[in-house]
Order: C-alpha cells, then structure tokens, then sequence
C-alpha cells in the first residue's frame, strides 16, 4: 500500500477543505455584491466607485493574498483527494447503479478543474490587466481599473460570453453540493437545522452562478 | 425460473480475475441469495467443477459476513437487505445477474466472492471498545442514561461491519463504519471516559488501513443493510475536532 500523500488525518484534511471553501463562497458573495453594480444603467458609475474603494482599501488588499491562499489551499487538498480517492478503490466495479444520492457530490472534482480554467481565463481578462502581466484593451483608454469598459467589450463577444456561461453552470452545481457539504465536513449537522442548510445552499448556489451570469447576458443582449 | 449469473472468479489476490456465466434452470423464488448460490456450486461440484468461493456464516443478517456486490448494488437490490435475506423472488425470470466482490484496496480479494475485511478488525482494535470495567446488567442499570441518547447509540451499534458502506462509496471511505463505532461508545458515559482518544486512533488507523475521504454523497446510508445513517459521520467530525482541538494530545 502507497503511503498518504500528507500526513495530515483525512478529516483535518476536509475541515481544511471546507473551511477554505467557506472562505471562498463569502468571497463569491462579496465579489458578485460588487459586479452586479454594473447592471444599474448608469454606465458604470457606481461599479467604479465600488472598485476605487476596494482596490485603495488596505484590508481589501491583504485579503486578496489570504483569497490567494485560500484557493491554493482547496484546490491543492482537491487534488490530492482525488489522487487518494482513486488509490482507494485500484479496481473499478463492472456494474454499478448510480443510487439516490446526491449527483453533485461525485463530479466535485471534475466542476472544480473547469471553475479552475475557468479562473484563469478570468483572471487573464481582469486581474492581469490590473497587474500589469497582459496589456491593456483599448477601450479602457490606459485606466487598468477601468473594468466596466473591460466587460462591456468582453461579453459583447459571444464566445467569451458563452465562456463564462458555461463556467457558472458548473460553478452552480459546485456549489449546490459544496454549501452543505461544507457544513457535514465540520460536524455541523442537526436534525433541527440541516434540512434548512440544505435549502439555504440550494438557494445560494442558485443566486450565485444566476447572478454572475446576468452579468454577460446584460452586455451581450441588453446594452 | 430461469437465470444467467455473470459472476467474479479469481483464484487468489496475485492472480488477475474473470467473470464467468452460469446458466442455471430451476431456481425457486422462495431461495435466499445464498442458497441459489449454494445450488450453483452443487452443479458445479457434480460437474467436477471448482465451486464459488463465497463467505457466509448466521444467514439471518447480523454477522455482516456475506456481503456481494449485486447488479450494481452492495447486497443487491432490495433497501435494508443483506445478502443474505435477499431472496430470488425480487428478481425477474430470465435475469442477468452480475455479482461482482466488495472492491477496495483495504479490502483484498482472498477468492472469488471473499475479501479480506480485517482491515475493520484493526480499526476496531485501535480503539472499538471500552477498557474502564462498565460492570455487569444491574450496575449499567444504575448509570442513568437519557432515552433518546440511548437509543441513538443503539442505531449506530447495529452496524454488523459487513463493508457494505466502503463498498458503495465512490472513494471506497470507510466513514459511517467507523463512525458507527466511534459513536455508539461516544454517546454512552461507560465510553464517553476515552471518548477523545479513541476517535483520534480509529481516525489514524482507518487513513493507514488506505480508506478514501468522504465527499458526502451519502452512497453509504442508502446501501447500510442497518439504515445507519450519515448523522454519525457529522458527530465523528465533531468528536474528532473537539478532540484535536480541546483535548490534551493523544501519545
Ligand atoms: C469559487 C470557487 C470555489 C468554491 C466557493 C468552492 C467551495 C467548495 C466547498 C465549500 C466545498 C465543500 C468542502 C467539503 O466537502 O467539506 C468544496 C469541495 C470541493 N472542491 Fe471546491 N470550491 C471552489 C473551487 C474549486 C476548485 C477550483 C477546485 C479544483 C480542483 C475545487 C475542488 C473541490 C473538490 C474536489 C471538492 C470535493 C471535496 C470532496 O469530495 O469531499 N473547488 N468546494
Ligand atoms: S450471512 Fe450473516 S449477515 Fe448475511
């Protein structure tokens, strides 16, 4: 038998997981709080005022490091599960009923690797820019904050539109399972408040990836 | 009625297995699981034939022994089900039927249909089990316990260790089973006393034996002959945490 990857139990391994996924589903909720400014036809003018204060505001700051390694952290724990999770069972069944379980549950890996491509496309299109690593698109006139231009002429592109369609898609069925996923890890189950955890995630998956998808399908239909 | 069995055959854990099909004819809906099978290898005995290894022992589902991976399913189709007590009558004459052995590497194939499940045994000896003297029936009598938290540690303690749960889990993770164990001493004050120990050493023990992670798609609860449910898993995590956490450190 191979020896663990980490020697780190493999439940402190989950808390870790889930207490990283938690992070990053309050990052989801404040990230999505900001875009959808630019929904507010006023061409932008209260998303950039939003992004003025989050990029001068020195908390804002240190939080895109510890954002940095909460995703680091969660994918890097993602991999390795998946490795040992294979390790676990070298010899595949021949038949095999999938059974009334939860559907999300057993494809987190494989919605985690394209929220990971994803995200690098993403950051490509934005964060890059800001940083300098990727020049900046014209209609941003010079500004590397000037990410409303930069969305506008993005999503007016069908097929980066469709991109990030896509991607949210999965992203919802991540998180469908991921929310109440997240609270089994840590040990918070109760018969009283775990049917009601499992709506609310429900709920918040659904808000989340229809939410960020409103974005492209604003500029792409509606602008 | 009539049926075609596609079933696993391997000679030992080096060699490398094979299904093989039996037709057999006459078989009484009224068989269990295990006495179609038994009738297949009187054939094959009779034909001179080598028989289907199989592992088997109360046939009343309580020793957790006799666990086969049926049509896709651990214990085959019928809910709360062991082998065991599944009878032909839930199958349709004409039927396919592929039986296939639990597949884990914490669990290897010895032959055939048996696989060897002691890696449960060392998780239960690395902590399963109460070391304080709990007396005998009328002392535990004197220890008031609260209903509800009784019977809550009795649902785990039925738990027959049969691997059913590692069986259906995508990640092959021995969880509710070790979760069942962990709980059923947890709730009760005759084991609450090592409460913090023990679930740091069946935890340490189950992640050495090769078990996979849970990713809480709750297979196991659905296909558990007992119906033991996730819940445990949730109060395993508790325990676990509040032992790393609050808890002087195991040696
Ligand atoms: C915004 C992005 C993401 C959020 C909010 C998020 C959130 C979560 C949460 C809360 C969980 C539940 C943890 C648990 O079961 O205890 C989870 C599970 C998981 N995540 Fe993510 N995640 C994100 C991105 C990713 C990415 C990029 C990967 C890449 C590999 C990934 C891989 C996984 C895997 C494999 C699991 C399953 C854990 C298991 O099977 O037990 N996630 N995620
Ligand atoms: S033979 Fe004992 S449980 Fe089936």
């Amino acid at each position: 038998m191979k020896k663990p990857i980490l020697s780190l139990s493999s439940l402190s391994q989950k808390y870790v997981m889930a207490l990283a996924g938690i992070f990053l589903m309050l990052f989801l909720v404040s990230h999505l709080a900001t875009n959808i400014l630019m929904l507010r036809g006023d061409d932008g003018e209260a998303f950039r005022g939003a992004v003025r204060f989050l990029t001068e505001n020195p908390f804002i700051k240190i939080m895109e490091y510890v954002l940095f390694a909460g995703f680091l952290i969660h994918i890097m724990l993602g991999v390795i599960l998946q490795i040992q999770n294979t390790r676990a069972r070298p010899v595949k069944y021949h038949t095999r009923l999938k059974t009334e379980t939860s559907t999300f549950s057993r494809y987190m890996f494989h919605t985690g690797v394209i929220i990971f491509i994803f995200l690098v496309i993403h950051l490509v299109n934005f964060f890059f820019v800001r940083l300098g690593w990727v020049p900046i698109p014209e209609v941003a006139e010079g500004d590397r904050y000037e990410f409303y231009e930069m969305a506008r002429e993005l999503f007016q592109n069908p097929w980066y539109s469709a991109i990030y369609l896509i991607s949210f898609v999965f992203l919802g069925f991540h998180l469908k399972h991921a929310f109440q996923s997240a609270f089994q890890s840590l040990g918070l189950n109760h018969n009283k408040y775990t049917p009601a955890i499992k709506t609310i995630g429900t709920i918040y998956a659904l808000v989340i990836s229809i939410g960020f998808a409103s974005i492209p399908v604003y500029f792409l239909f509606f602008h | 009625m009539e049926i075609r069995l596609k079933i696993w055959r391997q000679k030992n854990a080096h060699t490398k297995g094979k299904f093989e099909t039996h037709h057999l004819k006459e078989v009484s809906p009224e068989m269990s699981f295990l006495e179609m099978l038994d009738y297949l290898n009187t054939q094959l005995i009779e034909q001179g034939k080598e028989p289907v290894t199989f592992e088997h022992d109360c046939r009343e589902g309580i020793c957790g022994s006799c666990g086969l991976y049926i049509n896709g399913r651990p214990h085959g189709p019928m809910q709360h089900t062991t082998t065991c007590e599944l009878h032909m009558r839930e199958f349709k004459d004409g039927d396919t039927i592929v039986v296939e052995p639990w597949r884990a590497s914490a669990f290897p194939i010895i032959k055939d249909l048996v696989v060897d499940r002691s890696s449960f045994e060392r998780i239960i000896h690395a902590g399963g089990f109460v070391n304080i003297n709990a007396g005998c029936a009328p002392e535990s009598n004197s220890t008031p316990v609260n209903k509800i938290i009784s019977d809550r540690a009795f649902d785990a303690a039925v738990c027959i260790g049969c691997g059913a749960c590692v069986a259906a889990c995508k990640n092959s993770s021995a969880m509710l089973f070790a979760a069942a164990k962990v709980s059923q001493y947890a709730l009760l004050p005759q084991g609450k006393v090592e409460a913090a120990e023990r679930v740091q050493k069946m935890v340490k023990k189950m992640d050495e034996e090769g078990f996979g992670f849970c990713s809480n798609t709750y297979g196991c609860e659905f296909d558990c002959p007992k119906g033991i449910s996730v819940d445990f898993i949730a109060q395993m995590n508790r325990e676990f945490f509040s032992a790393k956490v609050c808890k002087p450190k195991a040696e």
